[in-house]
């Protein structure tokens, strides 16, 4: 594709006008006549049978329309259902119900949901239902829950072990016995919450006259959304209406199938009214889900000169009490698959055990498996390099898949795309200047100071296609994107695509890319999404697909307008298609310029159809669903330096540098923001954020007074910088940049502080790396 | 019990409930939207509104505690078409993304650069510690906060 005026500008937002002046279409400013409002009584307990429950009080209240319990609505919802169904694993899918019957089984499992006329009256009657239960032993820790004995959430899921899943590629045993040097560690992976800052919810309207069902809702997904919101209310497609144009936020949170937006759907239904569904952020945090968790048992083999020669990982995952939309593609394919990251590893064995657990699910979170995977890596080469004394830059460079080699066939069955990895990592490097950092490193030791430098180099996968894959995968849905490029008779564009931003800037984006394809200038340019009455069809926002796919879905829709446009042109201007040329925003007749017409003219001849010959029809729009052949694979290194003090365990940040590759880029300013945002989530995991669970299932860290989500005064400034290594898999050379920087810069951090622990003998602390965790680890090891 | 508060420049009278907060008064009596509600516990600050001339987290106020007061929301900050040098640097500087902690975000900045017309990086990111994002790391925010004190000191 030629590089043109659009592509590459590090053009302004179009959405943010509206969203610096307050005035957003975010779910809960939506207002309709006669709206009643819903609210959910949760569970205390983590594991619970239901004994009685009494509404009576909640139904007498003033303002107090109507009061549901899990039994009123058996027969209004069916079961949330799981999408992503791994094969070969023993799957074992539990009835999850919106509305628990006999049994809770997390501390924000729903029992019972009032609707009243205003939010105030809603909360005090839900304080007013009584529950009786009967308390049963709770289990928490995904190991103890596979330990003969420990409390079983469901008859169905022996051991509650919801399946086990493999990936042997190569002969471990046969590395490991041969290996030089071995290393072997259990490193816990910790659960996250992820706070996107608009809490989820929902304004379900069903109108009784036509059936119809129209909810607006917090969605990453919305097509998804309506056909998940049809198999449990039994309303056909044709009859839904999902809406969610902004979304404040979702990092994997928006992308499930939840009770609250089908119980107000079904509620709607029931009573015929409007229903507004918004949860609290304490309700966030016990009923969306959470991310992350799992402990892992990992050995590394390798030769004494540093090449790793095979990896084996066994993991626990806990998915929580219920499996999720998709949690269990997860901690399997989303993780196995990635486990020998950027480097030529020829063997790796993964077992993974996705294991029931009194707590709230778990699902995708930004990265979704993919950090899991990088974390363990980019820990365990450390550790190799200090046990063989070689620099962690040097053991990284040995053991990269070098640059000839692509398109790279992973043991695990991957084709990387494209790659330089070498040369992300020698811009880190002189980006920090490391071998004065080092110097100075030594320096500051001998005066008591420790600072730490600490690595990540890293690949993921995303862009996550092609749809056949997918079915191999397990996972309930096709992986393409589409989009319509509709013409307007004066020359002016609507985009609908499937996909939906909901802070990526896709709107800025997305008419960046028709301005160039079309010439039309970018004012002209109208991206709609997020509305499954006005785009067709769509898989939605997350694992960095939007604009490696739904990009290249319009990229091709464009070129079908550009191609019936030069047919018209061409029959318009009495000559053959092959003697125009397309060039600002005109087409003319090749050697003779003069003989053209503009493409705005073209349009308006498309519309009129006075002068179509009988083979072209009238009208000019086109539709592209695009599956690509591949994923794309981004790539870089982040280099993370911290000071620690000793006497505090407290961590400061000196300096951070990101160099990622993510193919072309079309709009610099917007790809760095959303790598600052994502190195602050992975940071953030590794120093601050920890969902907290005591013994009993009680959720420690229930609201933003007890959840680390970090505060602008916690964080560095970043320094970010990039190669471009463009993919052949879409047109425009794009890969992915959403997640890059959470996948990356959790083992940076960690190792950073590690190396700067060095001094002390300490060589590994799971995460979070609080100054309680550092300070202990340092006076175990003087003592 | 009644009430009557200007919100920006309009005087409006309403009986309300005693235990209504002001953030629920604004938005869904006076149908003012662009203020957020992020949290239950006053930490995100997504509320921000000013009162008479000050930040304050509109979920940690009953809307009777505003009688007589002056408020202004983020609706009422661009005067005559014009942004605010904040809404203009958090546009310029790319300092949102999602836009949820956006209108708090931008009031708490006019209140700063009320107090601080020069605030370093770091004073910056002390005084919207009250204030949370999720999606942009800050820095953009920071940034857009100091393209917002360049103009207002050259303006001025």
């Amino acid at each position: 594709m030629a590089v043109t005026k659009m592509f590459g500008a590090a053009v302004k937002r179009r959405e943010d006008p509206r969203l610096i002046t307050g005035r957003g279409n975010f779910t809960d400013h939506i207002q309709l006549a006669g709206t009643l409002v819903m609210a959910i009584k949760r569970s205390p307990h983590a594991h619970a049978r239901i004994v009685r429950i009494d509404t009576s009080k909640a139904r007498a209240m003033r303002g107090v329309v109507a009061v549901y319990t899990g039994q009123d609505l058996v027969d209004k919802l069916a079961p949330v259902p799981c999408a992503w169904l791994v094969p070969d694993s023993d799957l074992k899918v539990p009835p999850y119900r919106a509305v628990a019957v006999d049994k809770v089984r997390y501390v924000g499992d729903a029992v019972a949901v009032v609707v009243a006329t205003d939010r105030y009256i809603a909360q005090d009657a839900v304080d007013a239902i009584e529950v009786e239960y009967e308390p049963l032993p709770a289990v928490v820790d995904q190991e103890k829950a596979l330990e003969p004995g420990a409390p079983q959430l469901y008859d169905e899921v022996p051991n509650n072990l919801a399946f086990h899943w493999k990936l042997h590629a190569g002969d471990f045993d046969a590395a490991w016995d041969a290996a030089e040097v071995r290393i072997s560690r259990r490193l816990v992976n910790h659960r996250l919450i992820p706070t996107a800052m608009e809490p989820r919810g929902a304004l379900a309207a069903y109108n009784p006259g036509t059936g119809e069902l129209t909810i607006w809702c917090t969605s990453q997904n919305p097509h998804v959304h309506r056909l998940l919101l049809s198999s449990v209310t039994g309303l056909p497609e044709t009859h839904i209406r999902v809406i969610a144009t902004d979304v404040g936020g979702g990092f994997g949170s928006k992308i499930p199938m939840y009770a609250g937006e089908m119980i107000a759907a079904a509620i709607s239904k029931d009573l015929g009214r409007p229903i507004k569904w918004i949860e609290t952020r304490q309700e966030n945090y016990v009923a969306t889900i959470h991310g992350r968790d799992q402990v892992q048992y990992v050995d590394i083999a390798a030769r004494r000169d540093g090449t790793i020669t095979g990896v084996r990982v066994r993991a626990y995952a806990s998915m929580g009490a219920y499996l999720s939309t998709a949690a269990p593609g997860v901690p399997t394919w989303l993780f196995g698959l990635m486990l020998q990251g950027p480097y030529a590893i020829p063997v790796v064995h993964c077992d993974v055990y996705g294991v029931l657990t009194n707590t709230t699910p778990t699902d995708a979170y930004r990265g979704a498996g993919r950090p899991e995977a990088t974390y363990l890596l980019e820990r365990m080469i450390d550790l190799l390099a200090r046990e063989l004394g070689m620099d962690p830059a040097e053991i990284r460079s040995k053991n990269f898949i070098s640059k000839d080699q692509f398109p790279y066939t992973t043991p695990t069955g991957l084709t990387y795309d494209s790659g330089d990895y070498e040369a992300t990592l020698n811009r880190a490097l002189e980006l920090v200047d490391y071998q004065n950092l080092r110097r100075e490193q030594e320096e500051l030791r001998k005066q008591g100071r420790y600072i730490g430098i600490g690595f990540s180099t890293y690949v993921e996968v995303c862009g996550l296609a092609p749809s056949q894959a997918a079915g191999d995968m397990g996972f309930q849905g096709g992986l393409w994107e589409s989009a319509t490029v509709r013409v307007h008779p004066t020359g002016k564009v609507t985009v609908f695509t499937g996909s939906n931003p909901h802070g990526q800037g896709e709107e800025t984006t997305f008419a960046q890319l028709v301005a160039d394809e079309l010439d039309v200038p970018f004012e002209d340019v109208e991206i709609v999404h997020g509305d499954t009455d006005m785009v067709p069809f769509g898989m939605g926002t997350y694992g960095s697909r939007s604009t490696a796919v739904g990009g290249a879905a319009l990229v091709h829709a464009c070129r079908k307008v550009k191609e019936k446009a030069q047919r018209i042109a061409a029959h318009l201007l009495e000559v053959s298609p092959d003697d125009l040329v397309f060039e600002n925003g005109r087409f003319f007749v090749k050697g003779a310029p003069d003989r053209g017409m503009t493409f705005q003219e073209v349009a308006l001849q498309a519309y009129l159809a006075w002068k179509l010959p009988r083979d072209i029809e009238p009208g000019l729009e086109a539709t592209h669903f695009f599956d690509p052949v591949n994923n794309t694979f981004p790539f870089g290194c982040h280099i993370c330096v911290v000071e620690v003090d000793p006497e505090i365990g407290k961590v400061q940040f000196r300096q951070y540098v990101a160099v990622d590759d993510v193919g072309n880029v079309i709009n610099p300013m917007i790809v760095d923001g959303q790598v600052h945002g994502g190195i602050t989530q992975g940071l953030a995991q590794a120093v601050y954020e920890f969902a907290a669970y005591d013994e009993n299932g009680q959720l420690l860290t229930g609201s933003l007074m007890d959840y680390a989500v970090p505060k602008a005064s916690m964080l560095p400034s970043f320094t970010v910088d990039r190669t471009v290594t463009p993919t052949s898999v879409n047109p425009m050379g794009v890969k992915g940049a959403g997640e890059t920087g959470t996948i990356a810069s959790t083992p940076a951090v960690v190792n950073a502080v590690i190396d700067a622990l060095a001094p002390f003998g300490i060589d590994h602390i799971d995460m979070p790396l609080t100054p309680e965790r550092i300070w202990r680890a340092i006076r175990e090891r003087s003592r | 019990m009644q009430i009557s508060v200007t919100v920006n420049g309009v005087t409006y009278t309403h009986d309300v409930e005693p235990r209504l907060l002001l953030v629920h008064y604004l938005r869904d009596v006076l149908n003012l939207t662009g203020t957020h509600i992020g949290c239950d516990t006053s930490q995100c600050g997504a509320c921000t509104v000013l009162m008479n001339g000050k930040a304050v987290k509109s979920c940690a106020i009953f809307a009777v505690q505003a009688d007589g007061a002056e408020i202004t929301t983020i609706e009422g900050l661009a005067r005559d078409g014009q942004l605010h040098p904040v809404q203009e640097g958090f546009w310029e500087k790319h300092g949102l993304q999602c836009g949820y902690c956006t209108p708090g975000m931008i009031m708490t900045a006019v209140d700063i650069l009320q107090r601080n017309p020069s605030p370093t990086e770091e004073e910056i990111r002390h005084a919207i510690e009250g204030n949370l994002c999720r999606c942009t790391g800050y820095q953009n925010i920071v940034r857009a906060i100091q393209y917002a004190a360049e103009k207002m000191r050259s303006g001025s």
